[in-house]
């Protein structure tokens, strides 16, 4: 980027210059120069395209992986144990001499072979330097005082008395000074030696000196301590060298993998995931078993193990796992069938039966309350009246009792032919495991999939995650209630603002004559637009739930009381908020585009003797109809991504039934209902299986932006449409 | 929208010539001996008409006997109207014949637009807008309280300076004074239609295509698309402020030919700042200068022998 100079002072001035531009040269200023402005807007865009990009991008990526079958992979990590899992993730981290201490016995060995070679050159660096001297010198200085309280905790020191512990420390003070210089050359002679060997070298004086050194610190007998150190001068020089390394190698480190194995049997294990350190790992023993399989379940989340037998009743139908998983393919289909039948009986048949009795109840509550109303008086049950409505609502509750019944027993039956496919699977472990099949949403074997299966079970996970109800806390399964939820909650929302809100602007802009009241309701409405979103969900809450639908279900719905009706967060009311939330975005949207419609249009309708609401109706209204819909737009997108409000107003973190369905009357405005956002709320801080519930947050986040996506593209299609038949024809 | 006279009406002080009339000034006959125009240098001071009329004074327009003796479709009479304290017309008496082009002509901001708005009230939209004085048109007041200003105006067909055709198709666009009466049948609309667009000479260049936008015309063929919408409604006068101000010289001549056409069938009120324009299409021309009617006469007199030396001033292109 150029800095705008003043031009050469030399510049011939012709006669043809104005008289200022002959004594100052050329433009001085610096809003002169087009350049600068041109760079400084162009980076502002680079700055703002950065960020958006990016933060779709990272929603794009991580959400749409989420999906894919990963390999399954089997290892067995050095304290013995054996995994089976996917790994999900990996991160590099930092390890140090001191991160040794926290290690098991075998890890440690293993870190520390890892470690050496870093220290070593490390160490050989400091020697080219000729510095190694002078930081052992420095670090020896350092090391007595780390000793001394090392001292203090061997447990024989440590229950002395204080007389007796100052008395080692002072001698061991003295010790030190006798022997010091001595030990140091010592030791730097022993490293120098084993930097020129090898890397075992120096693990192996490392090695000894710890030995020692823990031997020492192991002693059980006080006056031991001192006289080991005073007579066993190999003992004496690893206790002094000890600190002194531990100092040197305090700034060796080296990066370190560990990957996230997904281990799920949280039955057996008690975590779905374990963090593995290469380290950790048993060499070689990485591999990925070819019939290893993955079975998601309706709970406990996922199972890993290899396929061993499968049970039908009490026979043995398959034995090895290939022959057990071509059982359980063929096998499993039906179970999943029945157990669909058994959901849809729940859900359904039992549902029904349910609204038909919660309906003969209220109707009986009802002629109740209304008896009492016309009587005057609280015992009504004995009036004739009442008795015959009992007697027919016990003749109905014995009908859909019996009917309960029937349905009750088909669900036995069902679930009693289920209950006979069994799978038994081998873990890791080498445990065997049972399985109902009936359990199992999801089977596959991971390691021998093609990548067009791969592709398939990538779909058939997309196609459960958008069709399905969540299962696990919402970390598995799908999200299909909470689309309907948002979409619904949206769209009504939209149909309840953008009237009220062109209707408003059309007021302000082309009733109202401009005037102080107009100025100040337009600020008004410009600040609403400012106040945070939560007090909107508090305002919903106290005015439209608890006064206004609590005045509702007094009115209409008394014999549900006091369970409320209305009275409480729902549909209609989190629209409603949401309506209030948005509309100054309709309003100042509205306002402009009726602004931008041209005066001499409207001039020219007057003129033809229209009154002015048909020329609004018929002019204005369509001209600013694009600008009318990008409010919609904007008011749309900021509705749908809005959460806090919410969970105030009737967003749940599970709604057994959905908002619109195709029970009557449809649409159900008071029931309570999922949203996306809120959704990703839960996700991401309530989850009680965080790790798995991460992806899917970026999941659900990728859907939320793709619904809103849909929903603004179709609103601007409709809008591009509006304009091409306004577009101006050439002059 | 007040009607009533101001509360502080700028009243001119007594008249020094002492003939203020006290009838519209065009139903008083005028002096026998109309002088001829005075040769520059006779002349006096050439400020001293306009230089009065600068300073505020009340000045008798110079209206031509021909004019009088026209049937009249609409009468100003003692017509003036503020802008707030701001006065834009002062004292406008004249007459506009029946079934002829009456041309409004005058120096820029001379109030031309604001007179021809009067005609349809379109003046009303403002807020701050007050007259007093009247205007008739065929012998009733439009101005009263009990004139329907939506009648008035679907009495009227009016032009504006820009093409201001309506974000519609070019038939809803012609029939939009029927659609706004709540006429729905097919064929009258197609009719009216078809005739507005051949009344405009738009017909053939737009026959095939009157479902597209009107908006997709040339600036020309809409501003003929204006016309057409402002004669479908059958009007009883034609407004046209400045129509051709925004077209190029031939959409220009197609215009002026159009106008020439409706002659007889309308009265037709148009305002130009084209002294030619004004020469070829107008039967009659009205001066204008700074609110007031300065000569009024049939425009072959006007432009060839006016009675007043500003006026050969004007027409010459001396001031202006
Ligand atoms: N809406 C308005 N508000 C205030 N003054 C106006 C308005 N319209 C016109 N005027 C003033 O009235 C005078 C006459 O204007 P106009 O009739 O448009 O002149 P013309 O059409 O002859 O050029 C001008 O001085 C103009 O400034
Ligand atoms: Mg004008």
């Amino acid at each position: 980027m150029s800095v705008p100079v003043a031009p050469p002072a030399e510049t011939p001035a012709t006669s043809r210059q104005p008289a200022y531009r002959r004594v100052f040269g050329g433009s001085y200023s610096l809003a002169a120069q087009g350049e600068p402005a041109l760079w400084v807007c162009a980076a502002g865009l680079v700055v703002c395209l950065t960020m958006i990009v990016g933060l779709l991008a990272l929603v794009l990526l991580q959400g749409s992986f989420t999906f894919w079958p990963l390999p399954l992979t089997e290892l067995e990590t050095r304290d013995g144990k054996r995994h089976l899992g996917e790994f999900t993730r990996e991160e590099t981290f930092t390890m140090g001499f001191a991160a040794l201490a926290t290690l098991e016995e075998t890890e440690r060995e293993a870190a520390e072979r890892l470690l050496c070679p870093a220290l070593r050159r490390y160490l050989q660096r400091l020697v080219e330097n000729d510095r190694l001297e002078p930081a052992m010198q420095e670090a020896a200085k350092q090391a007595a005082g780390l000793l001394e309280r090392a001292l203090l905790e061997i447990p024989a020191v440590a229950s002395a008395t204080p007389a007796e512990q100052r008395r080692m420390r002072a001698e061991l003070q003295s010790l030190w000074r006798e022997r010091r210089s001595e030990y140091r050359r010592r030791l730097l002679d022993r490293l120098r030696e084993s930097l020129e060997r090898s890397d075992d070298a120096l693990l192996e004086l490392l090695r000894g000196i710890e030995a020692k050194y823990q031997s020492w610190l192991g002693q059980s007998d006080p006056s031991q301590v001192m006289a080991s150190l005073r007579d066993d001068d190999a003992t004496a020089f690893a206790v002094w060298s000890r600190p002194v390394l531990q100092l040197l190698a305090v700034d060796v480190r080296i990066p370190v993998r560990r990957r996230l194995l997904r281990i799920g049997n949280y039955e057996l294990t008690n975590e779905h995931f374990r963090w593995i350190a290469d380290y950790q790992i048993v060499p070689g023993s990485e591999h990925h078993p070819q019939w290893a399989a993955i079975f998601e379940r309706i709970a406990w989340g996922r199972f890993y193990g290899i396929p061993k037998e499968l049970w039908v009743g009490d026979e043995r139908v398959a034995v090895g796992p290939q022959q057990t998983w071509l059982a359980f393919e063929r096998h499993h289909p039906a179970v999943r069938k029945r157990w669909r039948e058994i959901r849809h009986i729940e859900k359904h048949v039992i549902g029904e039966i349910n609204r038909k009795m919660e309906a003969a109840r209220l109707s009986l509550r009802r002629l109740e309350l209304d008896l009492q109303r016309r009587l005057g008086r609280t015992d009504v049950r004995e009036t004739p009246q009442f008795r015959h409505a009992q007697a027919e609502f016990d003749e109905t509750e014995k009908r859909l009792n019996e009917a309960f019944r029937q349905a009750q027993q088909n669900i036995e039956r069902l679930r009693a032919e289920n209950a006979g496919f069994r799978l038994v699977v081998t873990t890791a472990e080498g445990d065997d495991h049972s399985l109902q099949l009936a359990d199992i949403v999801r089977a596959y074997t991971a390691n021998r999939l093609t990548r067009r299966e791969k592709f398939s079970v990538y779909l058939s996970r997309w196609w459960e995650f958008l069709s399905e109800e969540p299962r696990e806390a919402n970390s598995e399964g799908g999200v299909f209630p909470a689309i309907w939820g948002t979409v619904a909650m949206t769209l009504l929302m939209s149909v309840v603002v953008v009237p009220f809100g062109v209707l408003a602007a059309l007021y302000l802009r082309e009733y109202a004559r401009s005037g102080p009241a107009i100025s100040i309701l337009r600020i008004a409405i410009n600040n609403l637009a400012g106040v945070p979103s939560i007090v909107f969900g508090v305002f919903g809450l106290g005015f439209f739930c608890y006064t206004v639908g609590g005045g509702v279900d007094a009115l209409f719905f008394p014999e549900r009381l006091p369970a409320p009706t209305f009275g409480t967060g729902g549909l209609l009311w989190a629209s409603l908020t949401l309506a209030l939330l948005t509309l100054p975005v309709v309003i100042v949207a509205t306002e402009e585009a009726l602004a931008a419609v041209p005066r001499s249009m409207r001039e020219g309708s007057l003129a033809c003797g229209a009154t002015q609401w048909q020329t609004i109706r018929n002019i204005v209204l369509p001209r600013a109809m694009p600008g009318i819909m990008t409010g919609m737009i904007l008011a749309m997108a900021r509705g749908a991504g809005e959460v806090a409000p919410l969970m105030l107003v009737g967003a749940v973190k599970l709604a057994p039934e959905l908002p619109i369905d195709g029970v009557f009357p449809y649409v159900h405005l008071e029931r309570s209902f999922m949203h996306l956002g809120f959704h990703i709320y839960d996700l991401g801080f309530q989850s009680p299986n965080s790790e798995a519930a991460k992806p899917m947050v970026f999941t659900t986040t990728l859907l939320l932006i793709v619904l809103i996506g849909v929903m603004n593209f179709f609103a601007m299609w409709l809008r591009s449409r509006l304009t091409r038949r306004f577009a101006h024809g050439q002059f | 929208m007040t009607q009533q006279p101001p509360a502080a009406v700028p009243q001119s002080p007594a008249s020094t010539d002492g003939d203020v009339p006290q009838q519209p000034a065009f139903s008083q006959p005028r002096p026998a001996a109309a002088k001829p125009p005075l040769p520059d240098e006779t002349r006096p001071p050439a400020t001293s008409r306009l230089h009065r009329i600068a300073l505020g004074e009340p000045i008798q327009a110079e209206i031509h006997d021909a004019v009088l003796r026209e049937d009249a479709v609409l009468e100003f009479d003692h017509f003036s109207l503020w802008y707030g304290s701001k006065q834009a017309l002062f004292d406008v008496s004249f007459p506009v014949a029946r079934g002829k082009v009456t041309a409004l002509i005058g120096p820029s901001g001379c109030g031309k637009s604001t007179l021809l708005r009067s005609i349809n009230r379109m003046n009303d939209l403002i807020d701050s807008v007050r007259y007093e004085g009247d205007i008739r048109l065929n012998g009733e007041s439009i101005l009263g309280r009990q004139v329907d200003v939506i009648e008035l105006r679907k009495r009227m067909g009016m032009v504006f300076q820009k093409p201001n055709p309506f974000p519609m198709s070019i038939f809803e666009n012609v029939v939009y004074p029927l659609r706004i009466d709540g006429i729905r049948n097919r064929r009258l609309l197609k009719e009216v239609c078809e005739q507005s667009l051949r009344g405009a000479a738009l017909w053939d260049e737009v026959k095939d295509r009157l479902h597209e936008s009107g908006l997709g015309l040339s600036g020309g063929q809409q501003q003929r698309l204006c016309i057409a919408r402002a004669i479908a409604g059958a009007p009883e006068v034609l407004l046209l402020d400045e129509p051709c101000s925004a077209l190029d010289p031939i959409a220009t001549a197609k215009i002026e030919d159009l106008i020439n056409e409706l002659r007889g069938e309308y009265s037709i009120v148009i305002v130009t700042h084209n002294m030619q324009q004004a020469s070829r299409v107008s039967d009659y021309t009205a001066l204008m200068y700074l609110g007031r009617l300065l000569e009024y006469g049939p425009t072959s007199d006007i432009f060839t022998r006016p009675h007043l030396p500003e006026t050969n001033d004007y027409i010459t292109g001396r001031f202006g």
